[in-house]
């Protein structure tokens, strides 16, 4: 059963110094608030996980909370590099940081597998591409039936998967609208689950019998933080600030800028700085 | 009447050519994202664009700035979760057409998006994969575009990220592929395709005012032409307008002055 909490227990309670993270979200609802406070509370030596780490993990990786980045795809989309993880890749600054590298069909496989409780995932892929070189865990299985040989990946079984959503009743169930990414799939692949919402509602209304709901007893604790995602967006509630990825560009190139950015914006703030954010779309 | 137009009009405009109506395309952003949506907006309007955000047959108004904009789920028919669209659409063969772009190419379609450099100490850290190993086995074919230098068309990639034709001839039957791969790569030069036998890309056709001795100082490996080298038609004034429009209600959207 999930709990109603601060984000500062939250996090407090369910990240730990050297536990797997994933901090999902396909461009749509990423945690910012909620990266940002495990900032705030220096976790240390973190396997973070993501399909696409975009500017959040750089911040995380630029202060230093990750040993190791587990991905498919990491740039700032639509604008260029990550300067954060590229200085941690390519200068080892603050420290070196270590890559499992992979790509999206078997990230996205490999969170479905860790979900359905298999111990890898078993897909079409990888074929006459350099990955498998440098990477030990893709490996190659023989299909029993036809013999066709297919890839296979690890299954991901994060220690905490933390992902945003638009709602959370009182009883503490999820509702997540719009593009879903792999957000369901973590929850339910990791051992603990946090979700930031950005309200809690008494009931969630008219919806499609269908609607992506995560049931309370799948989370660990749930956090209203509304503007949680800001400057990625909350379908329904704002718009992805673009401008923001344009500028994030010039702050992170420069470790002083970043590092003073971090002070102004991530240090010195809480997460109620990004209610400001949090406007409801009119309808 | 003459018309004015960039280089990256013009690939841009070549590139929107290649696509039919009937096509189920998966749209790389960036280029690939401009070109199909003008192929919609002009010659092409039953044509079903795919993102890899799960968006399914989406008709945005504007051009998304990254792969999973608002307007892409606002304005599809459905979208499904990121495990769907690999395993269902696409690796269930449901895709006509990719359309990627790439950082570095060489002369079989290969593509690096991963590292200039050695993998353990790279100069350059570029962002890795993505979808497109996988786009680039299970579309029935792929159309790459990217401009192009001696920097991005080299003679052989530091890493063979995604696989288009690997070492020519039936390498990718080889190894179980059963798609045609890349079958175009539309630079801001010429339009190059794969040599039936060999499958080393061949340029078919140069753009208005380029010469062969351009397209060969701007590749780092020697080029092959066709029998028959065709001149690329000039982008007409509904194209150019259509496209300038595009981007005009993007930058409008995004904030910034047009």
């Amino acid at each position: 059963m999930s709990t109603f909490m601060s984000l500062g227990e939250a996090i407090a309670s369910a990240v730990h110094d050297g536990d797997s993270v994933a901090i999902e979200g396909f461009t749509h609802l990423i945690p910012h608030a909620a990266a940002h406070e495990v900032i705030r509370q220096r976790r240390r030596d973190l396997t973070l996980v993501r399909m696409t780490p975009d500017i959040v993990y750089d911040q995380m990786i630029g202060m230093g909370c990750a040993e190791k980045l587990v991905f498919s795809w990491g740039g700032n989309p639509g604008v260029g590099s990550l300067h954060r993880f590229r200085d941690a890749v390519e200068r080892g600054w603050p420290h070196p940081l270590t890559l499992e590298e992979h790509a999206h069909a078997a990230m996205a496989n490999a969170y479905a597998a860790g979900a359905a409780g298999l111990p890898f995932a078993l897909f079409r892929g990888y074929l006459g591409v350099d990955l498998p070189k440098v990477n030990p865990n893709i490996r190659r299985v023989t299909c029993p039936f036809t013999g066709e040989e297919l890839a296979a990946v690890p299954a991901l079984r994060p220690d905490v998967a933390i992902v945003h959503a638009q709602k959370a009743d009182r009883d503490g169930n999820v509702l997540i609208e719009g593009i879903l990414g792999v957000q369901k799939e973590a929850v339910l692949a990791a051992k603990r689950a946090i979700v930031t919402v950005e309200e809690i509602v008494d009931d969630f209304g008219p919806r499609s019998p269908n609607a992506v709901i995560l049931p309370s007893w799948t989370l660990t604790a749930v956090v209203e933080v509304p503007g949680g995602a800001y400057p990625s967006y909350a379908h329904g509630y704002y718009d992805r600030d673009n401008a923001f990825y344009l500028g994030w560009d010039a702050i992170a190139r420069d470790r002083e800028a970043f590092m003073a950015w971090m002070k102004a914006n991530v240090l010195g703030q809480g997460p109620e700085a990004f209610a400001a954010h949090g406007r409801r779309a009119a309808a | 009447m003459t018309l004015a137009w960039t280089a990256t009009e013009m690939m841009t405009v070549v590139s929107a050519r290649a696509l039919r109506s009937s096509d189920v395309c998966f749209v790389g952003i960036g280029l690939p994202s401009a070109a199909c949506n003008l192929a919609r907006l002009t010659h092409a309007p039953g044509i079903t664009l795919i993102y890899e955000s799960g968006t399914l047959a989406t008709r945005p108004t504007v051009l998304p700035l990254s792969i999973a904009d608002g307007e892409l789920c606002e304005t599809a028919l459905t979208t499904v979760s990121v495990p769907e669209m690999f395993r269902y659409w696409l690796q269930g063969g449901r895709i006509t057409v990719g359309f990627l772009p790439g950082a570095q190419i060489d002369r079989f379609a290969n593509l690096n998006t991963t590292v200039i450099g050695s993998y353990d100490k790279p100069v350059t850290r570029l962002p890795g994969s993505g979808g497109a190993p996988e786009i680039m086995t299970h579309c029935g074919e792929i159309f790459v575009t990217m401009k192009q230098s001696r920097r991005s068309f080299v003679d052989k990639l530091d890493f063979i990220t995604t696989f288009g034709h690997g070492e020519g001839g039936d390498h990718r039957a080889r190894l179980g592929i059963r798609t045609k791969g890349p079958t175009r790569l539309i630079t801001d030069l010429c339009v190059f395709e794969p040599d039936p036998e060999t499958k080393e890309m061949t340029v078919t056709s140069l753009h208005p005012g380029i010469t062969r001795r351009e397209v060969q100082d701007a590749t780092g490996w020697p080029v092959r032409f066709a029998d028959r080298v065709e001149d690329t038609a000039m982008p007409t004034e509904s194209e150019l307008g259509t496209l300038r429009d595009l981007h005009a209600r993007t930058r409008r959207a995004q904030g910034l002055a047009s």
